[in-house]
């Protein structure tokens, strides 16, 4: 077993003394079973060679953006809007009727005399000719860096907008140096959907269908909030809006009619969670759709929270159906995997998730991060009264919301949803560094300097990123994976997924690529000599 | 597949739909990475450098370094000196490069930060260098950003005091991949004509495995290469979108006669780059120069019934599809759509000589336009076969007509960065790619009755 200890004091010894304080805060080795403070969520320190982006690419890239049939225009220079064209994998079918704007790429390219004279008017132009030429169901607009500098009012033009054009327009000032990370972003975007399109369609009563779900934090990356609907279908629920995956701007306004939300990037969306229980009276279950195990807890805790007892004997039936399907073939990638290491560093979620599943084929995951989670992705939500919020936190605008006299409605009575609460984890999410083993390293806003020096001393057999370290990870003959794209594969998510998952990683660990890193020359002694000389090697 | 996209089209003067060009300082840092030991920083919030890491990263599925200001509100509000200082220490601290190419972004720029001062103002560690570009997103494209980090290059880094000629030629290769920078330095190499190119990303954005990584691979330009260009006998720069910028700034700090010429992409343009390499050094041409060209032209009298007579849409940076244009001409096919998204006058009068040489009239061809409008010419008169980056997929599978992949980005396939489309072998490839394309569609779509064993 290595010594963390030393390696973590090694690591943060060649930072000058300002960044090693720094640092210093946002590395944990967990010891054993009690939870230590990490910070999270803060400052990046300038030069620093991080994975992190920005708001821009939280609210639009991570969650407006999968909306299938709106169109959203990035106001700004060219490249922000660009960059976020296809290349998240969010993927989505519109259903009969409806548009699909998913692969097409929206922005006002400002130009110089904009920046100089203002944006406004290009922008009021730029919605016009969105109307006239897609007629979407709804329009989204998207500040990038430059806009907020300039003083462009969005929110006004996209007031005027949506009389004129009698469609919602829907405004986000979203410029890329607010707040830390992409998390400000996912708030930004949050607080628009809550306050402007979740609440405003009502289903009539007649038309509402029994045990109906939300799934927030999901946003169908290679399909996974397919294969997670259909098992949730087969059981007998019915999931009214997904956010944001495969969702249509009407999904989204319906979302308070259902009966429950499950919450599966808990960074990404919390806010709605939250508000929406305050507003609409329905709670928030947190799940985990990856790996078999977390699969199968999460669907007996949903049927738990119904407590119909059909609906409890159908998910039995349903995971002994998909167990059995999948379990040679797990069986098969865990022999291959089998007590390999594994380091996870992903946004503020899946580096959590994908644990349980690397386990069931048998690795450890030794270190694990977040680009950009906050105190409670780390240490759950019990901290979150003690967060002390800097000045770039305060920045991002915090709504509250009130109970909506009309449309409030309980799901279940009080008394029962505190006895569930003791028992299912509703309204709550107890972190990432629970689920870590005594001796494994959390680091936080993991660096490119902290990478290459954890892969050295370590040596992983699996390394799960994004496309920034992958190739670096790979030139040291490990095995890395985009957590963010798959690497083009998936679904991941559910049973079916967790068998993709198991055959991606089984093919990355082994495939043959990995024995010609050192050429023969270079790994046998060579025989030196002339031709005369053979005998003496025979 | 883009099914909102109408045969009719409607007049667009704000909105861009599917751009043709992306923002300035993903060409910079491009650039900077042709630099040996250089690492590039960008100036702005960290969004901007993740995108841009992020998108070269997939284009060449190869690990690209960069660091960045990470400009927060405070920095907005006070002007982003003190984090550029800090991050040039803490860079030279932890990542010891020899070289930090600074670019700006919009945000830095709309800020109005003064580069030149704060760098002066920074303590940069001995035998260390800092050079800097400006590269607003608001002007030009990734071009535009790629010309400016090599302008900069020669502005930062010549020595000005003329000594006397190093024998050498500068040449500037333009922004092509490192596969086809390496291929210019063969045929130099064939020519034995002594060459420093700059920027020169071969061998650092296609860098081998050999279970080490290295932050600063073997390849790129060295400082003093870069520091004695002023002592090249003549500058041939590639592109004069790319390259022009950085020619003639080494010809006004240091009187190198600069020849600005197109990419070598296809066979006139590659003989014009031989001939002008022939005129500047009195040398003859490389016998294995020539003889390659003699199987390119063997290629095209064997198999031009391939392709003869097809029409052809072509989109992408204006110092690839100039020549390109110029090369299908040369195959007997028909340039119907050339169209950019970097704005440019000096792109619609190249397309139109090289369309009015030719006989050729009524093909369209626009700079500063986007995918959309293109898509919307072709369905209005439909092409054969579309030429351009990997974004042109969607058009293709829409039109069900094939897509020769060319230029930045290609995300979805390999070898751009492996194998040259530039040079007589280049060319080669070209041809091989498209008649390929071409004969795998007719195999996959004719009846059995006519499909043929030989063809
Ligand atoms: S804000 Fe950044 S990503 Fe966007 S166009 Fe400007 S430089 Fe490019
Ligand atoms: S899973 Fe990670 S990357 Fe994806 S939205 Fe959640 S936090 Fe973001």
């Amino acid at each position: 077993m290595k010594d963390m200890n030393k390696l973590v004091d090694k690591i943060l010894d060649a930072y000058p003394a300002k960044v090693m304080k720094n640092r210093k805060e946002h590395i944990v080795h967990k010891e054993s079973d009690e939870i230590s403070v990490i910070n999270a969520n803060t400052r990046t320190i300038p030069g620093i060679i991080t994975n992190r982006g920005c708001a821009y690419a939280g609210c639009k890239g991570v969650v407006i953006g999968p909306i299938i049939d709106m169109v959203h225009i990035v106001h700004g220079p060219v490249g922000c809007s660009y960059y976020a064209w296809g290349t998240r994998r969010n993927k989505g079918r519109a259903k009969e009727g409806s548009k699909n704007f998913l692969n097409y790429c929206f922005t006002t390219d400002m130009q110089e005399s904009d920046i100089v004279f203002g944006g406004d008017k290009k922008l009021a132009q730029a919605i016009k000719e969105a109307v006239e030429t897609f007629n979407p169901r709804a329009i989204s607009v998207s500040a990038t860096c430059p806009v907020g500098l300039i003083g462009d009012d969005i929110h006004m033009v996209a007031k005027q907008a949506e009389k004129e054009y009698g469609i919602p327009v829907l405004a986000f000032s979203c410029e890329g140096y607010k707040g830390v990370s992409q998390s400000a972003g996912h708030h930004i975007a949050n607080n628009k959907l809550m306050k402007d399109v979740i609440g405003t369609i009502d289903i009539p009563e007649e038309d509402k269908k029994p045990f109906s779900l939300n799934i927030l934090g999901e946003y169908n990356i290679g399909g996974d909030e397919w294969e997670i609907s259909r098992v949730l279908n087969k059981i007998g629920y019915n999931v009214l809006t997904t956010m944001t995956g495969n969702a249509e701007y009407e999904d989204i306004a319906k979302a308070h009619n259902a009966d429950l939300n499950l919450v599966q990037c808990h960074r990404s969306i919390n806010y709605i969670a939250d508000m929406i229980e305050i507003k609409y009276g329905m709670p928030w279950m947190k799940v985990n759709f990856i790996g078999m195990e977390n699969m199968s807890n999460t669907l007996r805790n949903i049927a738990t929270y119904f407590g119909d007892a059909d609906l409890i004997s159908r998910t039995e039936q349903v995971i002994g159906q998909e167990m059995s399907e999948i379990k040679d073939d797990m069986a098969y990638y865990k022999n291959m995997c089998d007590g390999k290491t594994a380091m996870l560093f992903v946004g503020g979620s899946r580096a959590h998730h994908y644990q349980g599943l690397l386990g069931e084929i048998g690795m450890d995951t030794i270190l694990a991060g977040y680009e950009f989670g906050h105190r409670d992705d780390y240490e759950g939500r019990d901290v979150i009264p003690y967060i002390k919020l800097d000045a770039d936190t305060r920045n991002i605008e915090e709504i509250t919301v009130e109970k909506d006299e009309k449309k409030y409605r309980l799901r279940i009575p009080a008394e029962r949803l505190e006895e569930l609460k003791k028992v299912l984890p509703l309204n709550n999410y107890a972190g990432l560094m629970a689920d870590m083993k005594e001796n494994s390293v959390v680091i936080d806003d993991l660096n490119h300097y902290e990478t290459e020096a954890v892969i050295k001393a370590l040596k992983p057999s699996f390394f799960g990123s994004g496309v920034k370290d992958k190739y670096m990870v790979q030139k040291m003959g490990i095995y890395s994976k985009q957590m963010h794209s798959y690497d083009y594969s998936g679904p991941y998510a559910g049973y079916k997924g967790a068998v993709n998952f198991a055959r991606d990683t089984a093919a990355g660990i082994h495939t043959p690529a990995w024995s010609y890193t050192i050429p023969p020359w270079k790994k046998e002694p060579m025989l030196v000599g002339k031709v005369e000389g053979a005998e003496e090697a025979c | 597949m883009l099914n909102e996209t109408t045969k009719e089209i409607k007049d667009r003067s704000a909105l861009v739909v599917n751009p043709a060009k992306t923002c300035q300082p993903i060409g910079a840092m491009y650039a900077a990475l042709g630099i040996h030991k250089c690492l590039p920083h960008s100036h702005g919030s960290q969004g901007c450098c993740s995108f841009h890491r992020m998108h070269l990263a997939r284009h060449y599925r190869d690990p690209i370094a960069a660091s960045t200001s990470s400009f927060t509100e405070g920095a907005c509000v006070f002007g982003g000196k003190s984090n550029l200082k800090t991050g040039l220490e803490n860079v030279f601290a932890i990542y010891k490069p020899d070289v930090v190419a600074v670019n700006t972004t919009c945000l830095s720029e709309t800020i109005g930060d003064d580069l030149n001062d704060i760098i002066l103002s920074t303590k940069i560690p001995e035998g260390k260098t800092v050079i800097y570009a400006n590269t607003p997103s608001y002007q030009g494209s990734h071009v535009t950003g790629f010309s400016n980090m090599t302008k900069a290059m020669v502005t930062h880094l010549v020595n000005k005091n003329k000594l006397i000629g190093n024998g050498r030629l500068a040449v500037i290769p333009g922004y092509v991949e490192p596969s086809d920078m390496a291929e210019i330095k063969r045929m130099f190499a064939m020519m034995n004509v002594p060459i420093t190119m700059f920027p020169d990303t071969s061998g650092v954005v296609n860098s081998p495995n050999t279970g080490k990584y290295e932050m600063y691979p073997e390849g790129g330009v060295t400082v003093e290469e870069l520091s004695d260009l002023g002592n090249c006998e003549s500058t041939i720069a590639l592109g004069s979108f790319s390259s022009e910028a950085a020619a003639f700034e080494l010809e006004k700090i240091a009187d190198v006669e600069a020849n600005v010429l197109n990419v070598p992409i296809g066979i006139k343009a590659t003989d014009d780059m031989m001939m002008k390499v022939m005129e500047i050094t009195g040398l003859e041409m490389s016998k294995e120069l020539e003889f390659e060209r003699g199987q390119l032209v063997d290629l095209m009298t064997d198999i031009h019934f391939h392709y003869h007579g097809k029409k052809v849409a072509i989109f992408g940076d204006p110092d690839i599809i100039i020549p390109m244009t110029e090369f299908v001409i040369s195959l007997g096919m028909i340039p119907k759509y050339i169209l950019t998204g970097t704005p440019g006058n000096a792109f619609e009068k190249a397309i139109g000589k090289i369309l009015a040489d030719a006989g050729i009239e009524d093909s369209k061809f626009k700079a500063g336009g986007d995918l959309m409008e293109l898509h919307q010419w072709m369905k209005n008169d439909p092409v054969d076969m579309l030429i351009g980056n990997t974004y042109g997929k969607y058009i293709s599978r829409a039109e069900d007509i094939p897509l020769i992949r060319l230029g930045f980005p290609i995300l979805d396939r390999v070898g751009h960065s492996l194998f040259p489309v530039v040079g007589y072998k280049g060319a080669m490839r070209l041809i091989e790619k498209i008649s390929t394309a071409f004969l795998d569609k007719y195999d996959r779509e004719c009846d059995d009755d006519d499909f043929e064993l030989v063809m």
